[in-house]
């Protein structure tokens, strides 16, 4: 019992750990990537008025956070229930 | 109703606010003085912890840092916002779920090391405190601006609120009035926002409106840039620092936002770890709210600094404004000084131009302009806003309430960060372990009390360092607190003597490269090279240094541990318990 019960925390972890690796991908993608290294090249296309490397540096990049930050929450709250270790 | 009066009469009903709040919410046991007592609703503490975070810096300086550095200061905007990323995947949840008072105590379990928990406790009050002095300052400036009392005054008044509810209501007391400061502050941000981008692109949102278009229908994001080239300045959308001291200024403001320890306390005062988890969130959207923004006032206010002095063509006779036309509010900013304008031409006409720019200067010639002649002090883009945008009074002493609020709340969350650091880590947790609760209260009370007159001591005799040192509190938060935080949840293996090697080598190596760079201790003279970006290692500038080593104190940390022995059974079993948000 004890085993299965380990085996379960061991498998919730890593559902968890892969989550955060994906969402930290995202966020390295369109911050230091889009906002960054990117930005002179995407700066030739305008949307909206905006050069797009400068919307991702002063405004895409911070709306992607929530969303990722979000999409964690959400996420989380499933893998808690998955798993049967949600608090009450 | 006059300006002064109307300030006054806003900024003092804040202030009863903050104080009413004080006394409902009075702490009465240790819980609720350091965590609230667990209670935080979620958005709530979203708000709170919004509000802990935008300093006098965020909601004063930012926007005039967007406005002259244009896309450069995109790191600000996303350093002081990705960090909650890090802050809500990587530590909230975990240390809600360890569920005790503070950083260092972590730190101090986790790596059952009463020397750990030191080194955690320095590098916290060295942080804090260094953080602390501009907010002193922030006070003093706002109020003694717009109060029209001297600075001593406005700190002294500043120091005073703080000192009452802070030191009565405790993190409880702290929190509630940070909700209602945040509240001051986005309104008083907000509003002149939304007047500004409606006068300039005709659209009411802000965000929508800094890519909108401008009176001679070209985009305002264009029309900027054409104009600072014209000027002989740098377009105002494109790089022009390098690439990787960006990339590096960037990650370093990340980290350290995740490593402040008056940040991460935040989340120790929510009921459950899942609360934690969308605290983070709800957090990031108030932060956003004021930080999507500033650019557009930053640019605005920009716009319309360059268009009243740029009245003509560039280079035309009758291109530059007349002095003896100047508006209003140009008059009153100058007496503060923060505005300047000398004719060095002799023609009476106001010449804005960039005269470092030796490809300009024959152009210049040309035009018969003799060097710049108008100096803008950054800070005055929010302030002199509504001025610029000619509101009412009432919204102009909103901006100052907003200020003020800005800087206390940020204030009171760092002092309650060392308060708590010395009364529960340091007295009770080395050296009077058998302390009583009441003894245990009274001492962290006694602690907010001093930290909060040190801090105002070091308001009134600001070390000439000042400025330097905020950019290294976050250094030292990325390269010593963060790794350590991380890896203590994410690595089982992980122990005291990784842990202890790794905070040092992080914190020494950041601080040696800033001495080297800045002058040992900050002492002028003493720097071993000059500031150039010749001279830095790989072109990462002092201030970008955090990343750099926090990466030296995760790979040290991880090596010593390796070759050390394993932590305990008991301690591997607390990071199996805090990965779990229900205790099996």
């Amino acid at each position: 019992m004890a085993s299965g019960k380990e085996q379960a925390a061991m498998a919730y972890w890593k559902e968890n750990v892969r989550l955060l690796i994906t969402l930290l991908i995202i966020w390295f993608a369109v911050s230091f990537g889009l906002g960054i290294l990117l930005a002179p090249l995407l700066n030739n296309i305008v949307i909206a008025g905006y050069p797009l490397g400068f919307w991702f540096a002063q405004q895409g990049a911070i709306y992607a956070f929530i969303v990722i930050i979000f999409v964690y929450v959400f996420r989380m709250n499933t893998l808690d229930r998955k798993y049967d270790v949600e608090e009450q | 109703m006059d300006l002064a009066l109307t300030t006054y009469l806003i900024v003092g009903a804040t202030f009863v606010l903050y104080i009413g709040i004080a006394i409902w919410a009075k702490a009465g046991s240790t819980g609720e003085f350091y965590v609230a007592g667990k209670g935080i609703n979620p958005i709530a503490n979203g708000m709170a912890t919004a509000a802990d975070w935008m300093s006098a810096a965020s909601f004063i300086s930012m926007a005039g840092l967007i406005a002259f550095l244009g896309y450069d200061a995109s790191v600000y905007l996303m350093g002081w916002t990705g960090g909650y990323v890090l802050l809500a995947l990587l530590l909230a949840p975990y240390l809600r779920k360890f569920g005790k008072f503070t950083v260092p105590e972590f730190i101090g379990d986790r790596f059952y090391s009463k020397p750990a928990r030191v080194i955690a406790v320095v590098a916290l009050i060295v942080a804090s405190l260094t953080y602390v002095i501009g907010q002193m300052k922030g006070i003093g400036v706002a109020f003694s601006r717009f109060m029209e009392t001297s600075y001593e005054v406005g700190l002294f008044t500043g120091m005073a609120i703080v000192f009452f509810y802070a030191v009565i209501g405790g993190m409880k007391g702290i929190t509630y009035t940070q909700i209602a400061q945040y509240c001051v502050m986005i309104f008083a941000y907000t509003i002149p926002a939304i007047f500004i981008s409606l006068a300039i692109t005709g659209n009411p949102l802000p965000q929508l409106g800094l890519g909108g278009t401008v009176a001679d229908g070209q985009s305002l994001l264009n029309t900027l840039d054409n104009i600072l080239v014209d000027l002989g300045f740098s377009q105002y959308t494109i790089m022009k620092g390098t690439t990787m001291n960006m990339f590096f200024l960037t990650m370093s403001l990340m980290i350290g936002t995740a490593g402040l320890p008056h940040v991460i306390v935040r989340f120790f005062t929510v009921p459950r770890v899942r609360d934690a988890r969308l605290s983070a969130g709800w957090a990031l959207v108030f932060i956003a709210i004021l930080y999507t923004t500033a650019p557009a006032v930053g640019a605005m206010s920009f716009y319309n600094l360059i268009n009243t002095v740029q009245t003509g063509e560039v280079g035309a006779e009758e291109g530059n404004l007349a002095y003896e036309n100047v508006p209003g509010w140009f008059s009153r900013w100058e007496e503060t000084g923060l505005l300047g304008y000398e004719d060095k031409n002799d023609d009476g006409r106001i010449q804005y131009y960039n005269d470092d720019n030796a490809e300009f200067e024959s152009t210049a010639q040309s035009y018969g302009w003799d060097g710049n002649e108008l100096t803008v002090d950054r800070d005055i883009m929010v302030m002199a806003n509504p001025e610029i945008a000619g509101l009412p009074n009432w919204v102009i002493a909103l901006t100052v309430a907003g200020g003020l609020a800005a800087a206390l709340s940020t204030a009171a969350g760092l002092l309650m960060a060392i308060s708590s650091a010395i009364s529960h880590d340091m007295i009770k947790g080395i050296i009077n372990p058998r302390i009583s609760e009441k003894g245990e209260l009274l001492s962290a009370r006694v602690a907010m009390g001093v930290a909060i007159l040190v801090a105002g001591y070091l308001g009134l005799n600001p070390p000439g360092f000042a400025a330097q040192v905020v950019a290294l509190a976050f250094g030292l938060a990325a390269s010593s607190l963060f790794p350590v935080l991380m890896l203590g949840i994410f690595s089982r293996r992980m122990n005291s003597a990784g842990a202890i090697a790794g905070m040092l080598s992080g914190l020494s190596f950041t601080l040696i490269y800033v001495f080297v760079f800045k002058g040992w201790f900050f002492i002028p003279g003493t720097n071993m090279l000059p500031d150039t970006p010749e001279n830095w290692l790989l072109g990462i500038g002092p201030q970008s240094i955090g990343a750099v080593g926090a990466i030296i104190n995760a790979v040290v940390a991880t090596l010593v541990s390796r070759a050390t022995a394993p932590p305990p059974k008991e301690i591997q079993d607390l990071v199996e318990s805090i990965r779990v948000p229900r205790a099996a």
